[in-house]
């Protein structure tokens, strides 16, 4: 999380802004976007002249662009989003465009920190990366997969290194992408190269690569693992020791391995989305333990409450002792920590925030058209047209909500800090 | 007319298949297709095998049986009897000749369309027996150029059409600024998060069709959908994956289409007027990834558009004149089960409706489907030749009065136009969107 | 001659029935453990409402679109199985015979309708096979095991229509008889005839299928 301590943790409700009285000002305006502090709120406007700009707090950028798409809050409260004028497109940040234009951009990415931002970027026929608008100086055929280390200072992405021909089936099965790691490429071309991952200090890269088109396997700097696969997915390392893990499919069914070996002495029908406890210690997935059952395993032991939709955005606690997921069963949607579902159902649910403590459990639901925060299954009281995902107070005695009310609240966006012990009493 | 059965059977040359047959060893084809069997398939196989008694009532379910006038080898169990009883007798001691025909009858003489399951008493889905050959032409790297460079787009994109990440975004765009110059408060909202739509699509659309993208948008903006498209891969549903047998791979495909909408928090995802897609996400490509049901619920155009006109969120200012038919794609009726559905939309749209024969459940495949448009010119001549009976079925609701041809679906739509052209049918062909676009009332 | 009769129908009787329930038994219960192995769709989608839609539709004379296309067949096909369970189960002679082994009895069919319904068999055989010399569709399909499973359906009827009529040599046809109807029974689970017992789960498979996941009929 970053630096929230600087925040206003007093306890209180603050009006922050109107947003039905820019619907009065503006002939477009986009949805809006909150700050993780929750102290602005900003929607991608157009003026009569058709002239895009942002209105932040009430208040237009000074600067007005073509076009702009992708609005966003970085974590350090930045707003961000990428800007077109004249036909080329840049970054624009809290208003201000960087210097390097290109023909278009796309896929932002923002590092957990905020400081770093990257792009891809388009020129000419070429595709490459810019980071806080510092191009890398190699360019490439194509581009996917734009990934960013942990600090956001190391990029890399999926990169097309020999041109093949629409239709030449021979000359794409040798393998014509690799994978460019702060503006340089790996040694080997793959047939493929998907989902990247970071080491914890950003110096090591692993990607899923298929060697062929029926050899899957995990390729780490470069190097695959000897073993090959019938598919992988994710590759994730150990934060702590630096090994490399991922889920890999073997006859038809799904284990874990570590750099080539399976770990996990069952099987599943499918897993995925693993992620370590933040002391590495702990291995967390999403599995089918059987076909069309969903839970979630922790170092290879499925919790027994099954879901039978769904189970998504699996998360560990800070210490590392418990994890929670979304599931969904029969089109309801409940969250669930260490393997007990919440009773409440919701229309939709979003990925649940643990307190620093580990102790508490948050999340942004939805039912009937109206959203809530939920604390430990349990609902705050108000209710809002519009809201944005709890963040809890670094001691973890408070909650932020921030929210656009209902009713007579209508387009009102709030910042409302609530004291956890208001809500058990 | 077309010619005779024999001259669309000599047997096409094709690259991937005379090349990807060059480098086979006989080991290596036991091997694989005893992999195959023993670790890929069961009980399924071995009943539908054993349960067969040979009679032949399936014969009439296909319609390259009924265009190859009754041709014994075009019948269901006759392409089966061409490749997987041959391989099960031999225990996959076949030669790459062998091969060779089988990757062809099972890519280009089959649309996977199960109207014979209809016709088989045993309900044998041989449209599964013929997926395991291609499964095994697949792994033995024997398959038609055309496809497997789809099925190389599809991993290397994501998409079907090679298209790039930027290009994609840009084409939203695009369409975006057109229909502004007809509606000028039209979104296409990229990269939405909580909306209740997520609109997928096929990538021949931005690639080709764009015009489907921008009538879409104008429908969702005038009948006041949230709705969203993503700007990152996911955002084509369509799979030939799926057709190749590269089964991995169409599980990857689906997982990225399916996590991109769970991404932006969808509470459904509404896809266009595609079938094969639907296939692919409503029932195989979930599947393999142990989705019984699609994650999310999976809405295909013609159940959106039914419950728009039902809601009246759209209303149609005149109803088209011409006289229509409707034809069923087989991945959407006998797949979903929406041939209702699409007469309510169609009724509602348009002034007469005149029924081809047959129809529902029982309409014949337009030849294009399951993959087999999508091996390419080599094989036009074959799809064109094995639907004749579609050219007669059209002929005559053409003489019952029908001029437009309504196809819900892309690769039908394909298909049909060179059935239509081919037998000088001169028919209009069109989607239900179209139409739609062309009906509805718009704010002036 | 009394020896082998005495051996057909005492100790083959007994290894005729424990062959044809134990391998019918066997195959059921194999394919089902192969299935949980290896094709865990076919219990996940199995819908009995669905899957006895199908089945009820496929089991009544011109339920399905395609029985409406081929009349003759349905007609044959039906007049034939009818015939082909009901003669052996409910013939008065073997119903003597299990009244005078075990003293159990149940209604049975009038000797000239059995007749009439055995020649029903042997006649279906007879259209069965020239249906394979003469369709090109199924002669393609047609290998010589199928001749063989005709005959081993055929065979009990023309032998038992054979020895009720007491025609020359009827003793010994009685013995191949009963010797026929041995290897049919035994025949059931380990060829095609398998059909009889897969067929509920074949259909009933793509009946749940069609049914509950596709929404759509498949008759």
């Amino acid at each position: 999380m970053f630096n929230d301590t600087s925040w206003d943790w007093d306890i209180g409700r603050r009006l922050i802004a109107d947003t039905d009285e820019w619907k009065d000002r503006f002939e477009w305006i986009e949805e809006p976007y909150v700050s993780p502090d929750g102290e602005k709120i900003a929607a991608i406007i157009r003026n009569e002249d058709a002239e895009f700009s942002v209105c932040e707090n009430g208040t237009t950028w000074e600067n007005t662009f073509d076009k702009i798409w992708r609005l966003r809050f970085c974590p350090d409260n930045r707003l961000t989003g990428l800007v077109s004028d004249m036909g080329e497109w840049t970054v624009a940040v809290d208003g201000a465009a960087w210097e390097n234009r290109y023909e278009f951009m796309w896929d932002p990415r923002i590092s957990p920190d905020g400081m770093n931002i990257a792009a891809a970027a388009q020129k000419g026929m070429r595709c490459l990366p810019v980071v806080n608008d510092v191009p890398w100086e190699t360019d490439f055929l194509s581009m996917t997969n734009l990934t960013q280390g942990q600090d956001g200072k190391n990029v890399a992405a999926v990169v097309q290194t020999i041109q093949v021909s629409e239709g030449d089936i021979f000359k794409f099965q040798e393998g014509c992408y690799s994978l460019a790691v702060d503006g340089k490429v790996w040694d080997r071309n793959f047939v493929n190269v998907w989902n990247i991952g970071f080491s914890q200090d950003g110096t090591q890269v692993a990607a899923e690569v298929r060697t062929s088109l029926y050899d899957y396997t995990i390729a780490v700097n470069g190097v695959p693992w000897n073993e090959t696969f019938n598919s992988v997915w994710k590759p994730q390392f150990n934060p702590e020791d630096g090994s490399v893990t991922a889920p890999v499919r073997i006859g038809g069914t799904w284990t874990l391995a570590r750099n080539g070996i399976p770990i996990w002495d069952r099987k599943f029908v499918q897993l995925w989305h693993h992620i370590y406890s933040p002391d590495g210690k702990k291995l967390a997935a999403i599995v089918a333990p059987e076909f069309g059952q969903w839970t979630v395993a922790v170092d290879g032991k499925p919790w027994h409450r099954i879901f039978g939709d769904l189970v998504t955005d699996a998360v560990f606690s800070p210490d590392g002792n418990r994890v929670a997921c979304i599931g969904k069963t029969d089109g309801a949607w409940k969250i669930a920590v260490d393997g007990i579902a919440w009773n409440e159902s919701f229309d939709m649910v979003w990925q649940p925030v643990f307190s620093p403590d580990s102790r508490h459990l948050a999340a942004k639901t939805e039912k009937n058209g109206s959203f809530a925060v939920y604390v430990d299954g349990q609902p705050l009281k108000e209710s809002f047209g519009a809201l944005w995902n709890p963040a809890f107070s670094p001691d973890g005695e408070k909650i932020l909500v921030r929210g656009i009310g209902n009713g007579a609240d209508k387009g009102k966006y709030w910042r409302h800090v609530i004291s956890l012990n208001d809500i058990a009493s | 007319m077309a010619g005779p059965a024999s001259e669309s059977n000599k047997g096409t040359i094709d690259e991937g298949i005379e090349k990807g047959a060059e480098k086979l060893e006989p080991d290596r084809i036991e091997q694989v297709i005893n992999n195959v069997l023993k670790n890929e398939t069961g009980a399924r196989l071995k009943v539908y095998v054993d349960t067969c008694v040979h009679c032949g009532l399936c014969s009439e379910g296909c319609h390259y049986y009924l265009s190859h006038d009754n041709d014994p080898r075009f019948s269901p169990a006759g392409k089966v009897k061409q490749t997987m009883w041959e391989i099960l007798d031999k225990k996959g001691k076949v030669s790459p000749e062998f091969i060779k025909r089988a990757s062809e009858i099972a890519s280009t003489e089959c649309n996977l369309c199960r109207r014979c399951a209809m016709y088989c008493p045993f309900g044998i889905d041989i449209a599964y027996i013929i997926s395991v050959v291609r499964r095994i032409c697949h792994l033995l790297g024997v398959t038609p150029l055309y496809i497997q460079d789809t099925a190389h787009s599809h991993s290397a994109t994501l998409n079907q059409m090679w298209v790039k990440d930027n290009e994609w975004i840009d084409t939203l765009m695009w369409q975006e600024e057109e229909a502004q110059e007809e509606m000028p408060s039209l979104r296409i909202p990229l990269e939405k998060e909580g909306a209740e739509v997520f609109y997928s699509v096929i990538a021949p659309e931005p690639k080709f069709r764009a015009q489907l993208i921008y009538q879409t948008a104008v429908i969702m903006n005038v009948a006041g959908i949230d709705w969203t498209m993503p700007a990152t891969p996911g955002w084509d549903n369509s799979d030939m994956c799926m057709y190749t047998g590269d089964l991995e791979m169409m599980g990857r495909l689906k997982k990225e289409h399916f996590e991109t909408a769970m991404r932006l928090k969808a509470k459904k995802i509404v896809m266009g007027e595609c079938g094969h897609a639907f296939r692919s996400v409503y029932d195989t490509g979930n599947r393999w990834l142990g989705w019984k049901m699609p994650p999310l619920p999976m809405v295909h155009a013609i159940e959106f558009y039914y419950e728009l006109l039902r809601q009246g969120k759209i209303k149609i200012a005149g109803k088209y004149e011409t006289p229509v038919t409707f034809h069923d794609p087989c991945n959407i009726v006998r797949g979903r089960g929406l041939h209702e559905m699409g007469r309510y939309v169609t009724e509602e749209i348009c002034n007469e409706l005149i029924e081809m024969h047959p129809n529902r459940e029982h309409n014949y495949c337009c030849c294009a489907g399951g993959g087999v448009v999508n091996c390419g010119p080599p094989f036009k001549m074959k799809r064109i030749d094995g639907n004749r009976v579609k050219a007669e079925q059209l002929f005559a609701a053409k003489a019952r009065g029908a001029k437009t041809i309504i196809a819900p679906c892309h690769n039908c739509h394909s298909g049909l136009e060179d059935i239509v052209q081919h037998y000088g049918l001169n028919m209009e062909i069109k989607f239900l969107g179209d139409i739609i676009y062309e009906t509805m009332e718009k704010p002036e | 001659m009394h020896g082998i009769y005495n051996f057909v129908s005492g100790p083959l009787v007994w290894v005729s029935f424990i062959l044809f329930i134990g391998g019918s038994l066997y195959r059921l219960i194999s394919m089902a453990k192969l299935a949980n192995e290896k094709d865990q769709t076919v219990y996940a989608y199995m819908d009995f409402h669905y899957a006895f839609r199908s089945i009820f539709h496929w089991i009544i004379p011109f339920g399905a679109e395609n029985m409406r296309k081929h009349p003759v067949m349905t007609l044959v096909t039906f007049a034939f199985h009818i015939s082909l369970l009901g003669v052996p189960l409910f013939l008065c002679a073997h119903i003597i015979l299990v009244k005078e082994a075990y003293d159990i009895s149940w209604w049975f069919l009038s000797d000239s309708l059995a007749d009439a319904m055995t020649l029903i068999v042997i006649a279906s055989c007879v259209f069965f096979a020239v249906r394979r010399r003469v369709l090109p569709e199924v002669r393609f399909l047609t290998s010589p095991s199928d001749f063989i499973i005709i005959a081993i359906v055929a065979a009990p009827f023309i032998t038992g229509f054979w020895t009720y009529h007491q025609w020359i040599g009827y003793r010994i046809v009685g013995i191949l008889h009963i010797l026929s109807g041995e290897i049919m029974l035994v025949a059931i689970p380990f060829t095609r005839l398998s059909h009889a017992f897969f067929f509920p789960f074949t259909r009933g498979y793509m009946g749940s299928e069609f049914g509950a996941v596709r929404h759509a009929k498949d008759w």
